[in-house]
C-alpha cells in the first residue's frame, strides 16, 4: 500500500495547524515526522489515520482517493503518547481483542496473540490487567495491540515520551528492529532528533504546521535546509556564530578569521551564520585548522555518557560536547576549538549557503514534495 | 475535532429534535402566539404589546418578583456557604466518605409533594416535633397564620432539601485538587483558613458556578413547596413569581396578561443566569489558561 | 540549612508487612551533608519519592529515625521540619501575583513588613522574577512557575533544606537547561542542602554534587557523576548510567585472563588476582564508550560479528555480538565501521569486575582519586 497527501490544508477555527503538506509514503517505508510540541505532528497524524478531515486537500491510497472515508474501513494501527488499553481486558484479551473484531479464528488468533507479545517480551504477562504493569509494559501492550492487526499503515505518535529514560532507551532499539521486518508504512513522530536518528528512514521536519524539509533522516541531518530546521534536528541546540565573509576570509564573531577553505569557499561575500553542532566544538586541538574561542562555563549538564558545557560567546550560547563525564564549575575558564570544516554555513534568509557534505544535498528531496523546502 | 462517518448518523439525531421541537419550540411558540392576543372563546383579538404594559405596570407582580428575588437571594446566601462548610467536614478517606455521601443524598431522593408534606407535620404547632417544641418553649410558631414563619418553614424546607446537592458539588471539587497543594500548604506554614482562601476556594470556583446557577434557577422557579405548605399565603407572603403565575392563568384564566408574563418570567431567568455565569467566569480570570 | 541523618529507616506501606518484598524502602542508612546537592535517581517503583516524603515528613516511616542536624525530627509534620519542597507539576496560588506567593510563607510566619519586601525583592532578583512580580501566576509559563514554586521556599531564611520532585517533569525540553543552571548557581551561591528526585540521569548527573542511585527499596550507590559512570559499585548502577548501559559479560577468571565462553580478555595484574577472590558470579563490565573496535586482530583483540550499527549523529553504536552475548560500543562520529565482523580491545584499564552484581573494589592504593581522573578526550 502507498500513501500519498496532496496540498493537506488544516484549520481548528482561525488557527492553522497544517498548511499546504504534501508527502508520498511507499509501501513498507519507514518515516519519522520530526518537530516540537505543537509543530502539527498529531493531526498530521490524525489525518492520515482519517480522525480528523483535512479542511482541503486530498488523501490518496494507491491513487484512490480515499479523503472522507471512515477510519474503520482502513488498514491502520495507531499508538498514542498515554498507554490506552482497556482497562477491564487482560494482556492478551487488550492484544486479541482487533483480530476478534476482525473475526479471526480462535486458533489463530491465539498464535498470533502470542507471536507478537513474544516480540515485545510480554508473553509472561499475557493473564494481568492493564493497572497491574508498569507504564513500560502498558506501552508494550499497546504496541503489541497495534503490531498483532498487521495494519497496511502503523502510525505512532509519540509512544515513548512517557517512559522513563532507560526504558525509553530500550524499546528504541527494539522498535528499530520490529519495523525492520514490517511490510507496513510505518510512520513515527518525535520531538527528539537522537530517536529519529535512531528509528531512521526517510524524515519529514515540520514546524508550524508546515514541512521545512524531507529526505532520508542522514541526509537531512547532516544538511538541514534552513536555520529552523538545524534548530529543530539538533539536540542540544545547535550552536550558532555570526560571520561576515570578505574577499578572502571569513571573520567569525569577535575577530576570529578563518580562511576560505574547501566547502566554505563558494561562499559570497556578505554576512552569514555559522552553525556548528555541539558534538563539533572541541576542548582540545583537533586539527591544524581549528580556531580557538576563550571563555567561560555558564553550566555543564551531564547526560549519561556525556558532558554539555553551555558557554557565552558573543552574546550568543554555545553549547559544547565533551564525551564521558566531567565537572566543571560554573564560570571555570575554558577554551573551545572549532574546526573550520565542520561550519554550516546559513545565509541572511536562513537557507544553508554552504555545508560540508552538500555534494549529498541535491539528494534532499528525497521525500517527492518536489518543491521549495525553505521558508514559506 | 471533527470526526466524520457516513452522513447517516444525522438520523440518529432526528428523534432528538422531534422531541425537543414538541417538548420545547412548539410550547414556547403557543405561549409567544397567546402573549400578544385576546383570546374569548371562538374569537382572538391581536393586542400588540398590551397585555405586556399591563404586566409589567401591575403592583402585584412587583411585589411577587421583589418578593422572589429576596428569597432566591437567601437561598443562594444560606445554601453555598452551608454547603461548602458541610464539604470541607466530611472525611476524605475510609468507610465515612460512602457512609456521609449516602446520607447527604437522601433529601434529593424525596419527590418534591412528599419534601412540602413532611414538612407541614413537622412544623405544624399542634403535633409537629419542630413545630411543637418551639411553642412549647413560649415562642408562637404557625406558618398558616404568621407570614414569616412561613418564610422560615419554607426556608428551612429549601435548604434541608437542597444544601446536599451543593455540598455534593463542592466535595467533588474539594477532591479533585491534588495533594501536592495541601503539601505545599503545610510547608508554607498556611493556616487552614488561608488554605481554604487560596486554594480551595479557587479551584472550587468551576463547581461553584454549577451550583450557583443550579440553585438560583430552581429556587427562582419554585412552585411545590409554597403551594403545598400554603398555596401562597397566608395572604400573599409566599406567592412567589411562579404562584402567581398559575393564579392568573388558572386561576382567572387570563391566558394573554399569563402568556406575557410567563414569557417576562423566562426572560428574567435567562438574564439572570448569564450575569451570574460572566461574573463567575470573570472572578478568575486568566487562572485556567496556564 | 542542616545535615540529615536517615537512621536505619525502612518503610512499607502495608500495616503488616510479612517479607522484604513488602517494604517500599528496605534499609536506608546515611548521612547527608550539611550544604550538598543531591540527587535521588533511579526508575520508578524504586522508593525515591517515598524516601523524599520521608526526608520531608509528609510521610512517618514504619522503623528508623530522621535527624536533621542531630535532632531527631521523625515525629515532626512538614512546616516544624523547615523545609520546602518543589513538586512536579507547579503548585501556585493561582488568585494571588508573584509576589504575593513569594510573600506568602513569610506572611504566614509574622515576619515584619519590611524584611518581606526585601527578601522577595532578592529572591526575585536571583529567580530572574523581578519583571513579573506584579503579574498573577496564573498567567505565567510553565518554567517561571515552576521557579515560583522555588522561590517561596528559597525566601525562607531559616529553611533546611530544599526538596525536588521531578520538577522539569513539565518544562519544555529547549527550556530545561536554563532552569538547571538556575538550581546549580543558587545552589552555589546559597549553599543550601538540595535533595532532587528524578529517573532522568540527566538531571541527575546535572544537578548533584553526590547521587545517590536506588533500586528496588535500597541505596546501590552514593557518588559523584564520575564514580557512578567510571566504578558503579553495582551492576544496576552501570546499566542505568550511561546509555547505553555498561556491558556485561558473565566469565571465569583464568590466570591473567578472564574467559567468556572461550574468549579469553586480558586484564591487569592486580584485577586477575581479585578475579579469583569472587565468591558468586563473576561478570565482566566495560562501558561502550571504551571499547575498541579493529578492522584487523590486533594484539590482545577478540573476534566479534557485527550484528547492527545506529548511527545517533554525534556517535555510532554498534551491537556485536561475542561469544553469542550482545555487546555495546561506542564509536565517536567519523569512525568507519568494519563490515561482518571486527576485533574488539578491551582496555584492561577500564575494565571492572563484578561479583554477584557488587563492584569488586581494587586496594585502596590502586584506585585513583575521585576528581583527578584525567578525563578522555575525543576524537
Amino acid at each position: 500500500m502507498g500513501l500519498r497527501l496532496q496540498n493537506i490544508d488544516k484549520m481548528v477555527g482561525r488557527e492553522t495547524h497544517l498548511k499546504d503538506i504534501s508527502l508520498e509514503f511507499e509501501p513498507g517505508s519507514r518515516n519519522i515526522i520530526l518537530g516540537r510540541t505543537l509543530a502539527g505532528k498529531t493531526s498530521l497524524l490524525r489525518i492520515m489515520a482519517g480522525l480528523d478531515r483535512p479542511t482541503s486537500g486530498k488523501l490518496f491510497i494507491d491513487d484512490r482517493d480515499v479523503t472522507g472515508v471512515s477510519v474503520r474501513k482502513r488498514s491502520i494501527a495507531m499508538v498514542y503518547q498515554q498507554f490506552i488499553n482497556y482497562p477491564s481486558l487482560t494482556v492478551y484479551k487488550n492484544i486479541a481483542s482487533p483480530l476478534k473484531i476482525a473475526g479471526l479464528k480462535r486458533t489463530e488468533i491465539d498464535q498470533r496473540v502470542r507471536k507478537t507479545a513474544a516480540i515485545l517480551h510480554i508473553d509472561d504477562l499475557l493473564d494481568r490487567l492493564p493497572t497491574e504493569l508498569s507504564g513500560g509494559q502498558q506501552q508494550r501492550t499497546a504496541i503489541a495491540r497495534a503490531l498483532v492487526k498487521e495494519a497496511d499503515l502503523l502510525l505512532l505518535d509519540e509512544p515513548l515520551v512517557n517512559l522513563d529514560f532507560k526504558l525509553r532507551e530500550e524499546l528504541r532499539i527494539e522498535l528499530q528492529e520490529i519495523f525492520t521486518r514490517r511490510k507496513a508504512i510505518v510512520v513515527y513522530t518525535t520531538t527528539e532528533p537522537a530517536e529519529a536518528l535512531m528509528i531512521g528512514g526517510n524524515i519529514v521536519v515540520i514546524d508550524e504546521g508546515r514541512i521545512l524539509q524531507t529526505g532520508p533522516v542522514s541526509d537531512v541531518y547532516q544538511n538541514p535546509a534552513t536555520l529552523k530546521v538545524a534548530d529543530v534536528f539538533s539536540d542540544p541546540p545547535i550552536n550558532y556564530i555570526k560571520g561576515v565573509v570578505t574577499a578572502d576570509a571569513i571573520r567569525l564573531g569577535r575577530g576570529i578569521d578563518i580562511p576560505l577553505h574547501d566547502h566554505l569557499s563558494s561562499l559570497k561575500a556578505g554576512t552569514y551564520k555559522f552553525g556548528v553542532r555541539a558534538n563539533h566544538l572541541f576542548l582540545t586541538r583537533t586539527a591544524e585548522a581549528d580556531v580557538k574561542i576563550r571563555t567561560t562555563v555558564e553550566l555543564s549538564e551531564i547526560n549519561g555518557s556525556e558532558t554539555f558545557i553551555h558557554v557565552n560567546y558573543d552574546n550568543s550560547m554555545l553549547v559544547v560536547q565533551q564525551n564521558g563525564v566531567h565537572s566543571h564549575r560554573i564560570g571555570e575558564p575554558v577554551t573551545l576549538f572549532v574546526n573550520p570544516h565542520y561550519l554550516l554555513a546559513y545565509n541572511e534568509e536562513g537557507h544553508l549557503a554552504a555545508s560540508p557534505s552538500l555534494q549529498t544535498a541535491t539528494g534532499m528531496n528525497a521525500g517527492n514534495v518536489g518543491d521549495d523546502h525553505g521558508v514559506h | 475535532m471533527d470526526k466524520w462517518e457516513d452522513n447517516k448518523a444525522w438520523f440518529l439525531v432526528l428523534p432528538v429534535f422531534i422531541i425537543v421541537a414538541f417538548s420545547a419550540i412548539i410550547p414556547l411558540m403557543t405561549v409567544v402566539n397567546y402573549s400578544v392576543q385576546d383570546i374569548f372563546p371562538g374569537k382572538r383579538v391581536f393586542v400588540g404589546a398590551e397585555w405586556f404594559k399591563e404586566v409589567l405596570t401591575s403592583h402585584r407582580l412587583h411585589s411577587a418578583l421583589w418578593r422572589q428575588f429576596l428569597f432566591s437571594g437567601m437561598v443562594l446566601l444560606i445554601e453555598i456557604p452551608l454547603g461548602i462548610i458541610i464539604a470541607l467536614a466530611m472525611p476524605k478517606r475510609g468507610w465515612g466518605v460512602s457512609a456521609s455521601l449516602v446520607t447527604l443524598a437522601l433529601p434529593l431522593l424525596i419527590p418534591w409533594n412528599v419534601i412540602g408534606t413532611i414538612w407541614i407535620i413537622f412544623t405544624r404547632p399542634d403535633i409537629g416535633l419542630f413545630g411543637a417544641t418551639i411553642n412549647s418553649l413560649g415562642i408562637t410558631f404557625d406558618h398558616t397564620s404568621a407570614p414569616l414563619d412561613a418564610w422560615v418553614t419554607l426556608m428551612l424546607m429549601e435548604v434541608w432539601h437542597w444544601t446536599p446537592l451543593v455540598a455534593l458539588l463542592a466535595y467533588s471539587g474539594l477532591r479533585a485538587i491534588p495533594e501536592a497543594y495541601f503539601q505545599a500548604a503545610k510547608i508554607d506554614g498556611a493556616s487552614a483558613w488561608a488554605t481554604f482562601r487560596y486554594i480551595q476556594l479557587p479551584k472550587m470556583r468551576g463547581v461553584l458556578t454549577i451550583a450557583i446557577l443550579l440553585r438560583f434557577m430552581d429556587s427562582f422557579l419554585i412552585y411545590a413547596e409554597p403551594f403545598v405548605l400554603t398555596g401562597g399565603g397566608p395572604g400573599n407572603s409566599t406567592t412567589f413569581l411562579s404562584i402567581y403565575l398559575v393564579k392568573i392563568a388558572v386561576g382567572s384564566f387570563d391566558l394573554g396578561p399569563a402568556a406575557a408574563f410567563s414569557l417576562i418570567y423566562f426572560v428574567i431567568i435567562l438574564l439572570f443566569s448569564w450575569l451570574f455565569y460572566q461574573a463567575l467566569q470573570n472572578v478568575g480570570k486568566g487562572e485556567n489558561n496556564g | 540549612m542542616a545535615y540529615i541523618e536517615l537512621n536505619e529507616i525502612a518503610h512499607s506501606y502495608l500495616s503488616k508487612p510479612e517479607d522484604q518484598a513488602d517494604y517500599a524502602l528496605k534499609r536506608i542508612h546515611t548521612v547527608w551533608e550539611d550544604g550538598g546537592a543531591y540527587a535521588l535517581l533511579g526508575p520508578s517503583g524504586c522508593g525515591k519519592t517515598t524516601l523524599l516524603n520521608i526526608i520531608s515528613g509528609l510521610l512517618t516511616p514504619s522503623q528508623g529515625r530522621v535527624l536533621y542536624d542531630g535532632k531527631d525530627v521523625t515525629a515532626l509534620s512538614p512546616e516544624k521540619r523547615n523545609i520546602a519542597q518543589v513538586f512536579q507539576f507547579p503548585v501556585l496560588y493561582d488568585t494571588m501575583t508573584v509576589s504575593d506567593n513569594l510573600a506568602f510563607p513569610l506572611r504566614n510566619r509574622g515576619v515584619p513588613k519590611n524584611d518581606i519586601i526585601r527578601r522577595v525583592n532578592e529572591v526575585a532578583e536571583i529567580l530572574d522574577l523581578t519583571a513579573f512580580l506584579k503579574k498573577k501566576a496564573a498567567g505565567l509559563t510553565a518554567d517561571a512557575k515552576q521557579k515560583v514554586s522555588l522561590g517561596r521556599g528559597l525566601v525562607r531564611s531559616d529553611v533546611a533544606a530544599i526538596l525536588f520532585d521531578e520538577p522539569l517533569t513539565v518544562i519544555d525540553p529547549h527550556l530545561k537547561w536554563r532552569l538547571r543552571r538556575s538550581l546549580k548557581q543558587i545552589h552555589e551561591q546559597l549553599k543550601l542542602t538540595l535533595i532532587y528526585v528524578t529517573h532522568d540521569q540527566t538531571e541527575a548527573l546535572t544537578f548533584a554534587e553526590k547521587v545517590v542511585v536506588m533500586y528496588d527499596g535500597d541505596i546501590v550507590q552514593i557518588g559523584t557523576p564520575q564514580e557512578l559512570f567510571e566504578y558503579p559499585e553495582h551492576r544496576f548502577v552501570g546499566y542505568f548510567i550511561g546509555s547505553p548501559g555498561m556491558n556485561f559479560l558473565e566469565c571465569v577468571p583464568d590466570g591473567d585472563r578472564v574467559r567468556v565462553d572461550n574468549v579469553g580478555i586480558k586484564l591487569d595484574a592486580p584485577i586477575a588476582a581479585l578475579a579469583n577472590q569472587a565468591k558468586g558470579k563473576l561478570e565482566l563490565g566495560i562501558r561502550p564508550m571504551y571499547l575498541q573496535l579493529s578492522a584487523k586482530p590486533v594484539q590482545d583483540s577478540v573476534e566479534a560479528q557485527i550484528k547492527a550499527v545506529e548511527d545517533q549523529g554525534s556517535c555510532k553504536i554498534v551491537s556485536l555480538s561475542l561469544a553469542g552475548k550482545t555487546v555495546r560500543a561506542r564509536l565517536p562520529e567519523g569512525q568507519p565501521v568494519p563490515s561482518g565482523k571486527a576485533w574488539l580491545i578491551f582496555p584492561p584499564q577500564k575494565i571492572r569486575l563484578f561479583d554477584d552484581g557488587r563492584l569488586i573494589k581494587q586496594a585502596v592504593g590502586s584506585k585513583l582519586k575521585t576528581g583527578n581522573w584525567k578525563l578522555q578526550t575525543e576524537e
